[in-house]
Parts: structure tokens; C-alpha cells; sequence
């Protein structure tokens, strides 16, 4: 019942129109790039690039060209490099049509928390804030509920935000939901789920 | 006025002192001066504030700065692939400022460019705000981030001229060019120093004016995570 990893992304990757920039998380996010087909997309890593190429061949490292998972990655005929600064205006300023991101929690509002859980180890926020506080289109693509069986998709949001209503579209395991007024809107069930089904696994107002 | 100097440790004489604010470029170990953090390693100049998006790894980067305990507080957007960072972090003898990652470029790009400080929609309604001027535009809240004005930049490229002027390459540009500008004193540790000239001026990336002293060496340039594919996967 419901989608894997990998047909999670392939239907993340329905949301890309030919000649976006678009930026992936580290995660089911980065499995999207197999999916855009035919379409004229082009990936942004916010380390300074855009235009990301696939992993290189064996033996074809180079220490100069990672993405922003730190992996080494290669270019393409479009390729254009930059700085960091460049890199987070462009973020910043709304030339990323969209970010398809992974998430701990999203809110009904929009809310999304995938930086830190208090008490446990944290790494840092990286780019996220900025990439949900400046982007077109925020896409957040996760599993319905945690190892626990509860719901990610929440009324309000427990752990430490990386953004304020900030959530466009919410892609899980069990199907679409759109952040709206007043709360969430079911656009999908995926395969196998019924109405009834995603309804109950979703603690957020479902309207 | 000459700006190359022989080796890093050279070129760190009379400008590295205790309790500095240094700005260092890199992005992972992606472009970091490695020459001139093993410099300061050897100098041994202790309580150390860093703006540098990351802290390295154990044993390379700024993770060699941690060891020797010279390090007194970093200011990064990530730092999850350091277990000494974290052991000190944790134990409380290392302060932690996290800023997000374009936040941190633009305080250095900003400082660099004598921006005491910006407004940004980043980090609006998180803990990142708090404590934060919040000012609305067009109906939306944006909070007040401060420029950096660091005592020295330490940054990493591939070539300069005898000027100062940068070329960078790939992605091992990152947080270099704004971590250079926004130093009272910037030092660059280039791979190669060519003659006047041979750089062809419309591709510089940044202009000479920024960098007062040049080292060239040999670079380990380590890489944090191979991932390649197999050929006949093509």
C-alpha cells in the first residue's frame, strides 16, 4: 500500500515544468533528478552551481566540484559556477522556481521542522531556512509517519522551525496534500490508499 | 608592493593574533586554505573565532585547529561531520553561533562591502530570530542580520597574478570570495601564481584590491564523500 522511495520521487518530479531551476535535498529529493524525463530542468547546488551533472565515472573525480551533500558530482554543457553569497541571492531572491526538500514535521500552516530535534546531536541547518524563506515553490517530500506510526503531517509542528508557513505541497508515501487556508487539501491518494485511509494517518485538519 | 610571500607561515607574520575574528572560505573541504589553517596550527594563536560554513573533520580543515584547542568559538551554518566539534561543543569549551547558510555569505559579502547590516526574510518565526530586530516591507516581517568585519580572511584559489587578482575553480569558489572581502587583511593560498598579464582581466572573479598578501603551494584537496558510477552504467 501506498509509494516507495522511488515512486515518491518520480511523482515529486511531475511538479517540475520544463525550464525550472530547481533545487533538491539530500534524501528521497536527490532520487527526483532520474525522473524529469524530457523535460529542460536545470538543478542548482547551493554550494555555487547550476547546472549539476550526474555522479562522475570512476577514476573522474574532482576535489573542486561537489554538490551540496559534499559528493562529488560532474558538469554539464549548461553549468555556471558562483559564489556562495551569488548562490543564496539567487535563493534568496526568488529565481529558484522550486525546492523539493525532506522534513521531520509539517504543519497545517505550513510549517515545516527538519533542522534540529532538541536534546539529540544537532548539525546545523545548512541552507534549508534560506531555501524555504526565498524559493517560488516549496515541495516537501517525506513518509506519512514516523518509525512510531504517527503522523509527520501535524496540527502544529513540536520541534524547532526552519520555516513559517512556508509549505506549498506535501508529497508522502500516501499520497498529495496542498497547504490552503484553514488547513490541508487532499489532491491524491497514492496507490492502493483510500480517502478514508489517508485521512486517518493525517494528524492535520484535512479541509 | 609585493604581496607574495614564501610560504603560509610567512605570510600569517604579524597579522595572526590571539582572539581573532578569522573568516575562512570553503564549503566542506571543497576550496578551504588548508595551507594556512596548518599555519596557524603552527603558530599556535589560541581563541580563535571562525566564520566558515563548516568546521572540517577530525583530522583536516579547521578540525586541525579544534585538536590543538586553538579554536574558541565557530560561526557556521553546518557542522555534523566533525566528532571532536561536537565533543567540545557538547562539553561546553566550544561556543556555537549557527547562522543560516546564505545568511552567513551575505554578513560576509555584506561586510566586505561596508553593510553594517541587511534585512532577511531567512529565518523569520524560528529560533534563528529571536533576540532579532524585526522590520516589515510590503506587508512582511524580515529580521536584521549584521554584517561581518573580520580581522583576517583566509581564502583558497587557483591562480593569481602577482596582484592579487583571483581565479577560482568549480565549485571550490563557495564561500571564498565573500570570506576574502569582508577581512581587514585577506591572505590567499593559490595553486599557481602566474605572471602579470596572463590572466585575461574580464574573468577575473575577484579583483586584487581585496587581497593584500599571496602564498602558492601544493594542495592535498581531500575529498569528503566519492560517489561515482560505473561505466557501463552510462
Amino acid at each position: 500500500m501506498g509509494w516507495d522511495r522511488n515512486q515518491m520521487a518520480a511523482r515529486a518530479a511531475q511538479e517540475l515544468e520544463d525550464g525550472m531551476y530547481v533545487n533538491l535535498g539530500i534524501g528521497i529529493p536527490t532520487l527526483v533528478a532520474n525522473y524529469v524525463g524530457d523535460k529542460d530542468i536545470t538543478l542548482q547546488s547551493e554550494n555555487g552551481m547550476l547546472g549539476m551533472g550526474p555522479f562522475p565515472f570512476d577514476g573522474d573525480e574532482d576535489p573542486d566540484l561537489i554538490n551540496a551533500g559534499k559528493q562529488t558530482i560532474t558538469e554539464l554543457s549548461r553549468t555556471s559556477y558562483f559564489d556562495s553569497a551569488t548562490s543564496f541571492g539567487m535563493i534568496r531572491g526568488g529565481k529558484i522556481a522550486a525546492a523539493i526538500l525532506g522534513a521531520m514535521e509539517v504543519a497545517e500552516n505550513g510549517d515545516l521542522a527538519n533542522w534540529m530535534i532538541p536534546g539529540k546531536l544537532v548539525k546545523g541547518m545548512g541552507g534549508a531556512m534560506d531555501l524555504v524563506a526565498g524559493v517560488g515553490k516549496v515541495i516537501v517530500v517525506m513518509d506519512h509517519q514516523n518509525k512510531a506510526g504517527e503522523s509527520k503531517v501535524l496540527k502544529e509542528c513540536t520541534l524547532p522551525l526552519t520555516g513559517k508557513g512556508v509549505v506549498d505541497r506535501i508529497i508522502t508515501n500516501l499520497g498529495v496534500l496542498d497547504v490552503v487556508e484553514g488547513g490541508l487539501r487532499i489532491v491524491e491518494c497514492a496507490d492502493g490508499v483510500t480517502e478514508e485511509e489517508l485521512r486517518a494517518a493525517t494528524e492535520a485538519t484535512i479541509v | 608592493m609585493n604581496k607574495i610571500y614564501a610560504t603560509a607561515t610567512e605570510a600569517l607574520e604579524g597579522v595572526l593574533s590571539d582572539g581573532m575574528l578569522i573568516a575562512a572560505g570553503g564549503f566542506g573541504l571543497c576550496g578551504i586554505p588548508e595551507l594556512l589553517l596548518q599555519a596557524i596550527k603552527e603558530h599556535g594563536a589560541k581563541n580563535l573565532t571562525f566564520a566558515s560554513n563548516n568546521a572540517g573533520v577530525d583530522d583536516f580543515g579547521i578540525g586541525i585547529l579544534l585538536q590543538t584547542r586553538q579554536v574558541k568559538k565557530m560561526i557556521s551554518s553546518y557542522v555534523g561531520e566533525n566528532a571532536e566539534f561536537m565533543r567540545q561543543y557538547l562539553s561546553g569549551e566550544l561556543e556555537l553561533e549557527f547562522n543560516p547558510q546564505g545568511t552567513l555569505a551575505e554578513r560576509m559579502r555584506a561586510g566586505g562591502c561596508g553593510i553594517p547590516g541587511f534585512y532577511t526574510k531567512t529565518g523569520v518565526g524560528t529560533q534563528i530570530a529571536e533576540g532579532k530586530e524585526v522590520k516589515q516591507f510590503n506587508g512582511e516581517d524580515y529580521i536584521l542580520e549584521e554584517g561581518i568585519f573580520a580581522d583576517l580572511s583566509i581564502v583558497k584559489a587557483w591562480k593569481a597574478d602577482d596582484t592579487g587578482n583571483l581565479v577560482f575553480r568549480k565549485t571550490a569558489r563557495n564561500f571564498n570570495p565573500p570570506a576574502a572581502m569582508c577581512g581587514k587583511v585577506c591572505i590567499a593560498e593559490v595553486e599557481e601564481i602566474v605572471p602579470r598579464g596572463s590572466l585575461d582581466p574580464d574573468t577575473i572573479h575577484l579583483p586584487g584590491i581585496y587581497v593584500h598578501r599571496i602564498v602558492q603551494g601544493t594542495h592535498e584537496k581531500r575529498i569528503e564523500q566519492r560517489t561515482t558510477r560505473k561505466r557501463e552504467e552510462a
